[in-house]
C-alpha cells in the first residue's frame, strides 16, 4: 500500500505510529520539549483516520513520553529520550543478538568465528569501539 | 460521550422472494469513518439507499440522530447521499452546484470551488457531456461541500483514476479534520481506502459477517507458506481459514495475531508469512459467512 507512506500491513497502525515517533525521539530528530506532530498532522501525513493517529500519540503519552498541554498539543517529555535508549538497550540481546546466533548456528558458523567475524566488521566501520552512546 | 449517529435493527429487504439484506443490525458512531465492504451484489447500495430514505425496507428498522429518514426533511438535510453513477438533469456543473447548495444547509461555496479546481471540472459544461469519471468527481464535490453531518458515499468514485482517487481521499481527511462528521464510504477499492476508515462493515449475501475496528484487523490473520511438514508444525492448533497444496508446499491462513516469538519460530521453519491485506481478510470474511465475528473474537482473546 504505496500511499500510506510505508507502513507495514501486519501491525495496527496506531502502533506503527507511536513506534515511529519513539525512533525520532530516540534518534534526536524529536527534541525533549519539541511539540510533536498532531493527530490531524499525522493523518494527513500518513493518510490515515485522524482517531487512528490519535491512539499512537495517546499511547506514548501513556507511556509518559509525551506530555499534553492542554489547547497546545502535545510535547516531548523530558527524559523520554533516555528512557527510549535504556529500553532499546534491553532489547538488543533478543532484537539482534539471538537472531544472529540462530543463523549462525543454521550455518554452522561456531562462537569463535563469529566474534572473530563482528571484530573484523566493527573495523571497516564507523563503529565506536567504545562502547556507548555519543550523546 | 458518544453519540449514535446510523443505527440499524433487523433490516430486511426482499426483492421477489429474494433477500437482499437480512436481518442487518449495527451502529455508527457520530463522527466516525466507516467503509462498508463486500462483493458487488452483497447489498451494499441497497443498505444505503434505505439510510438515505430512497427505498424502504421490508422489515427491521433505520433511526438517523434517533429519527427515521423516509419522507423527512429534516432528516434528509441532515444527509448527503453520493451514488454510483448518480443521473442527473440535463445541466450544467454549475446549475447541478446551486441546486444543492439550496437544499444543504452547511453547503460551502469555497470548498465546491476548490474542489472543482483539484478535479479539473469545468464549471460551464454540460453534466451528460462530462466523462464518467468527471460526473463521479461532481458528486463527490457535491457530497463533501454539503458537510452534511451524515455523508453516505456509495462507490463515489468510478472512472476515477489513481491520481483523482488520492486527491479524494487527501481532500476528505482534510475536510473531516476540519469539520468533523459521520462519513459511511462503501468500497471495493478497501486496500485504497483501509487507513483512512476507523471501523469497517463487511456484508455478504445481504448479511453483516464483521463490524470491527479497521485498526484491530491489521495483523489479525496472515499466510503461512513453505514445506507441507514445515506448515503443519508452525499451524498445529491455531484456527486456520485457507489450506492450499501443491507438491511439497503449501499455504495456509491462520487466524490470530501472531508475535515476536511466532515470527521468529516460522523464521527458523523457513516459512513465509505474509499479513493479510484488508481486502484479502474481507475475502476470506465473506467465505467464512457468520463465523468470522467469533472466530476473530476467540482469537484476539
Amino acid at each position: 500500500m504505496p500511499e500510506l507512506a510505508g507502513l507495514d500491513e501486519g501491525t495496527p497502525l496506531f502502533a506503527q505510529i507511536a513506534e515511529r515517533l519513539a525512533e525520532e525521539i530516540a534518534d534526536g530528530g524529536l527534541a525533549e520539549g519539541e511539540r510533536v506532530p498532531s493527530m490531524n498532522e499525522l493523518a494527513a501525513f500518513y493518510r490515515i483516520n485522524p482517531a487512528t493517529a490519535a491512539k499512537g500519540l495517546n499511547l506514548l503519552a501513556d507511556d509518559g513520553l509525551l506530555e499534553k498541554r492542554r489547547g497546545i498539543g502535545m510535547f516531548v517529555a523530558s527524559g523520554a529520550r533516555k528512557r527510549l535508549l535504556a529500553q532499546r538497550r534491553e532489547q538488543f540481546a533478543s532484537r539482534y543478538v539471538e537472531p544472529l546466533l540462530a543463523e549462525a548456528a543454521r550455518l554452522g558458523i561456531g562462537a569463535d568465528e563469529l566474534l572473530a567475524l563482528v571484530r573484523e566488521s566493527a573495523q571497516s566501520l564507523p563503529f565506536n569501539t567504545q562502547g556507548g552512546v555519543t550523546v | 460521550m458518544t453519540q449514535t449517529a446510523i443505527s440499524v435493527t433487523g433490516l430486511t429487504r426482499r426483492y421477489h422472494g429474494h433477500r437482499a439484506l437480512d436481518q442487518v443490525s449495527f451502529e455508527v458512531e457520530a463522527g466516525s469513518i466507516v467503509g462498508l465492504l463486500g462483493r458487488n451484489g452483497a447489498g451494499k447500495t441497497t443498505l444505503l439507499r434505505i439510510l438515505a430514505g430512497q427505498e424502504f425496507p421490508s422489515a427491521g428498522s433505520v433511526l438517523i440522530h434517533g429519527a427515521p429518514p423516509t419522507e423527512n426533511e429534516a432528516v434528509l438535510r441532515r444527509m448527503v447521499f453520493v451514488r454510483e453513477d448518480q443521473v442527473y438533469p440535463d445541466f450544467k456543473v454549475r446549475h447541478a452546484l446551486r441546486i444543492a447548495s439550496w437544499f444543504y444547509p452547511n453547503w460551502s461555496p469555497e470548498l465546491a470551488d476548490a474542489l472543482l479546481a483539484d478535479f479539473e471540472l469545468p464549471p460551464g459544461r454540460a453534466i451528460k457531456k462530462l466523462s464518467r469519471g468527471m460526473r463521479s468527481a461532481l458528486g463527490i464535490v457535491i457530497g463533501m461541500a454539503a458537510r452534511a453531518e451524515v455523508t453516505l458515499f456509495d462507490e463515489p468514485y468510478a472512472g476515477l483514476d489513481a491520481v483523482a482517487r488520492q486527491i479524494f481521499y487527501d481532500r476528505l481527511l482534510a475536510e473531516y479534520a476540519e469539520h468533523p462528521r459521520t462519513i459511511l464510504l462503501s468500497t471495493h477499492l478497501i486496500d485504497e481506502a483501509a487507513g483512512l476508515l476507523e471501523r469497517v462493515i463487511v456484508i455478504d449475501h445481504g448479511r453483516v459477517v464483521l463490524t470491527a475496528d479497521a485498526d484491530d484487523l491489521r495483523g489479525v490473520a496472515s499466510a503461512v507458506s513453505g514445506p507441507v511438514l514445515a506448515v503443519d508444525e508452525f499451524t498445529a492448533g491455531r484456527v486456520l481459514w485457507d489450506r492450499r497444496r501443491v507438491a511439497s508446499q503449501a499455504s495456509v491462513v491462520v487466524v490470530g495475531a501472531l508475535d515476536e516469538a511466532d515470527r521468529a519460530r516460522a523464521r527458523s521453519l523457513r516459512l513465509e508469512l505474509s499479513p493479510l491485506t484488508l481486502q484479502q481478510l474481507v475475502v476470506h470474511a465473506a467465505a467464512q459467512q457468520a463465523n468470522t465475528a467469533d472466530t476473530l473474537e476467540r482469537t484476539s482473546a
